[in-house]
């Protein structure tokens, strides 16, 4: 009875999950999305993707072959990345942007601040933020839309008379929240007119085609719906968790209900705010970028305080900013608040009498 | 059934198929024991033989340290042949008598009151005190202090422990199903004793039939409930059991369930302190599980204290494989031992016998501050905020952040993808914590 026994302290069984695992979930769950972009954009947006991933991937692996740091590429994290990366690309762009958005993203996104768990912010809006900056046009011009998009937006507009020439042209070659930004900001039409265009824009039919991804758009932002099964499939695996979306997303929701509207407060429909959640890249946003587990706060206050934050800065910019979509600068910048956040959230201990 | 529950908590596989099944059997009299003088929390019994002595079976062998302590018994016939250092079950090494069995299992007189139900609550402590009983559920506190409210606190409930949430442990399960009778009495003792008014059994839910079979007793018993609650785990951890079916938070920083007028024991301390009144019969046996997925034939086994833990897995039929590590205690809260030549002690409620696989270990990674820990503790803490002051040296920060109410339950350990020994580092925060407080 001389055995020894390893030793170790308790608990002695563990769940089955590991980092690798949150993040090869978490790339399954992207793949629908992917699917949807396949189906309406055709195989460049695989290209596009797997560009982008190899690029994140060889990135992080030579950085830390530099940084003589264990190789940790495996666990699928930067694979996340690069593919997030091109999800924020119209599929009419060249092969290099996706190479260059996921660079940037891991190298200053992520492995400057130490790599996985150290970065402050979002490595893949980081490198979306960079390449807007860096290829205006590339990334926010070419919007291609769909046929059907086409139809919808020219149906928005059928039966409007005395519309100026130029009007047609912008609505159908707008992305649909340009075109909200447009018809809010346009002094070429009446109020009232913008008003109708609104409320067509913002119809049930739409609504459905944004929904199930009949428009045109970014590569992974074009369906609503594979977006949410990939998020129901990760909230059920208990990976996101639901108050930073819920809170960004009802955010929304109800400020673009009680502002969004063109004649003043309360003057949207309720539909109105629906269009918003479902263009643009909220729904890729509020599910699979501000639920980062990295750059997202710990505790359970602090994220309904983030997903508030992010909704309302998202509001801010698309009403009254100068881009018509705000969702990732919006994370980016709640990104910095998150430790400032989860300081001041700390919850109370189990029994702790108020002081 | 109207379940009650608390925030927080995981779901672990409860794996107590292995031995739910199993009758309690009667191990035969070991041909040595060892019984070390800490089994409990508090300072350690002090000897009261010497080598060579001739001991019965029941004959007290060591003093109480003080108060906050408790005497010590024989639990065979023989004699002592060793003062000296033993292996102990939380994987320390603990001064303690070995005795070598004569193998007749001489008893010392035991009496029998059968109208013990009579005696003065002041009597009843007393024999309790001097049977050495100690909470059988794991931590140990001595009862008798338990049941010593200071001045001015007064008790309502006395609630017993039938929770048993730790994963593959079944011996409070089986003892609810077979003496069922004798913890009902426990309990009302425990109620006398303290003048509480009100009782409670807490059951978790995957035991349907120890709950029925206490309603139907109790069905007569107007001030005791049976409180079916919410499997999931730490669901056995006091102010959580306190919580679920009183609605009482015991106050952080320190509180005690008294702070609540409410005492919490375990269901096979109900049936010691019964003996105790009753019989005068000391606390030299319980029940444990040897349980494990390689263990020949798991049990449920009515065990003298201080038989090895050799001993035990013996009379299971050894091991299917090779053993990869040895847990005395449940999976979640136990301790892992290097050795099987180590007794089980009044708190031993399981022995669990892991293959290479299950002991694997697997490195840590770094925090992703996914927030899984922060979901599930049962004290509403910051799990990994916690470890990563204590991995700086900073204990003012870990002791702001709660590391002193942790109740070390495991739960944030169990769900970090990380691996994260975040039990080790709060336990490393402990230490500190109290070591700066005495300074």
């Amino acid at each position: 009875m001389n055995d020894v026994f390893a030793v170790s302290a308790a608990p002695h069984i563990k769940q089955k999950i590991s980092i690798s695992s949150v993040m090869w979930q978490v790339v399954l769950a992207l793949t629908p999305a992917l699917l949807v972009g396949i189906f309406f954009f055709g195989i460049q947006s695989l290209l596009l993707t797997l560009y982008a991933v190899v690029a994140a991937v060889s990135t992080e692996a030579l950085i830390q072959r530099f940084r003589k740091v264990p190789i940790t590429v495996s666990d699928g994290s930067a694979v996340v990345t690069g593919i997030l990366v091109a999800f924020n690309l119209n599929t009419s762009s060249p092969w290099w942007l996706p190479v260059v958005g996921a660079v940037f993203a891991i190298a200053i996104g992520k492995q400057i601040f130490g790599g996985l768990g150290f970065n402050i912010f979002n490595p893949a809006l980081l490198g979306r933020a960079f390449l807007v900056a860096s290829w205006p046009t590339l990334t926010t011009a070419g919007w291609k839309p769909t046929n059907p998009m086409s139809s919808i937006f020219q149906s928005s507009i059928n039966g409007l008379s005395n519309l100026p020439s130029n009007v047609p042209a912008v609505i159908t070659s707008a992305t649909p929240l340009g075109v909200v930004k447009a018809l809010r900001d346009t002094t070429q039409i009446s109020r009232d007119m913008a008003n109708t265009v609104m409320d067509n824009l913002a119809s049930m039919n739409t609504l459905n085609e944004l929904f199930l991804g009949n428009i045109g758009g970014v590569l992974g932002e074009v369906s609503a719906a594979a977006l949410l099964i990939g998020a129901a499939f990760l909230a059920w695996k208990h990976i996101i968790e639901w108050r930073i979306p819920v809170s960004y997303i009802g955010t929304v929701f109800i400020l673009i209900y009680v502002f969004g509207g063109i004649n003043g407060i309360f003057s949207a429909s309720i539909l109105l705010p629906v269009f918003h959640i479902l263009s643009g890249g909220l729904i890729l946003g509020a599910f699979f970028m501000a639920t980062d587990m990295v750059t997202s706060p710990v505790t359970k206050k602090g994220r309904l305080i983030f997903g508030m934050g992010c909704g309302i800065l998202t509001v801010v910019i698309r009403l009254i900013g100068g881009y018509p979509e705000g969702v990732s600068y919006s994370i980016l910048l709640m990104n910095i608040t998150v430790p400032l956040i989860d300081r001041y959230t700390t919850p109370k201990a189990f029994g702790e009498v108020k002081r | 059934m109207g379940l009650k529950t608390f925030s927080g908590g995981i779901h672990p596989h409860d794996n107590k198929v292995y031995s739910k099944d199993k009758k309690i059997e009667i191990l035969p009299i070991p041909q040595k024991i060892v019984i070390p003088l800490s089994q409990h929390i508090g300072s350690p019994s002090k000897p009261i033989v010497q080598v060579g002595d001739e001991v019965l079976a029941g004959q007290k062998i060591a003093d109480a340290g003080g108060f906050v302590s408790i005497p010590m018994h024989s639990s065979i016939s023989g004699k002592v042949t060793k003062l000296a250092k033993f292996n102990h079950p939380t994987g320390i090494t603990v001064q303690g008598i070995e005795i070598t069995g004569d193998g007749e299992d001489k008893w010392v007189e035991l009496s029998d009151d059968t109208n013990y139900m009579d005696l003065p609550a002041n009597e009843m402590k007393d024999r309790i005190s001097k049977a050495g009983i100690c909470g059988m559920g794991g931590a140990g506190f001595p009862t008798h202090v338990k049941l010593s409210p200071p001045e001015g606190k007064t008790i309502d409930t006395i609630i017993l422990n039938g929770v048993e949430c730790e994963p593959y442990l079944t011996a409070d399960y089986r003892i609810m199903l077979e003496q069922t009778e004798d913890i009902i009495s426990g309990l009302k003792i425990l109620m006398k004793v303290v003048d509480a008014k009100n009782g409670v059994v807490g059951i978790e839910a995957n035991k349907p039939d120890a709950i029925k079979i206490f309603k139907n007793l109790l069905k007569t018993e107007k001030n005791i409930k049976v409180v079916g609650l919410h499997l999931k785990y730490p669901q056995g951890a006091e102010k959580q059991l306190i919580y679920a079916s009183t609605k009482r938070k015991v106050p952080s920083k320190g509180g005690l369930p008294m702070d609540v007028k409410v005492v919490v024991q375990n269901v096979g301390t109900a049936i010691a302190v019964y003996e105790a009144v009753r019989y005068n019969k000391p606390l030299v046996e319980r029940v444990i599980t040897v349980s494990g997925k390689i263990v020949k034939d798991p049990k449920n086994i009515k065990a003298r204290i201080g038989t090895y833990y050799s001993d035990l897995l013996e009379f299971c039929g050894g091991t299917t494989e090779e053993i990869g590590k040895v847990i005395s205690g449940g999976p979640m809260m136990g301790f892992a031992i290097p050795s099987l030549d180590t007794p089980m002690t009044k708190g031993s409620s399981g022995l669990l016998l892991f293959n290479k696989k299950e002991a694997h270990k697997k490195q840590e990674d770094v925090c992703l501050h996914c927030g899984r820990c922060v979901d599930i503790c049962p004290m509403n803490l910051v799990p990994s905020l916690i470890a990563h002051h204590v991995r700086n040296n900073d204990w003012d920060s870990a002791e702001k952040f709660g590391v002193m109410d942790c109740i070390k339950c495991g739960s944030c350990a169990y769900v970090c993808p990380s691996h994260i020994k975040l039990i080790q580092w709060i336990d490393i925060g402990k230490i500190k914590v109290s070591e700066s407080r005495q300074k």
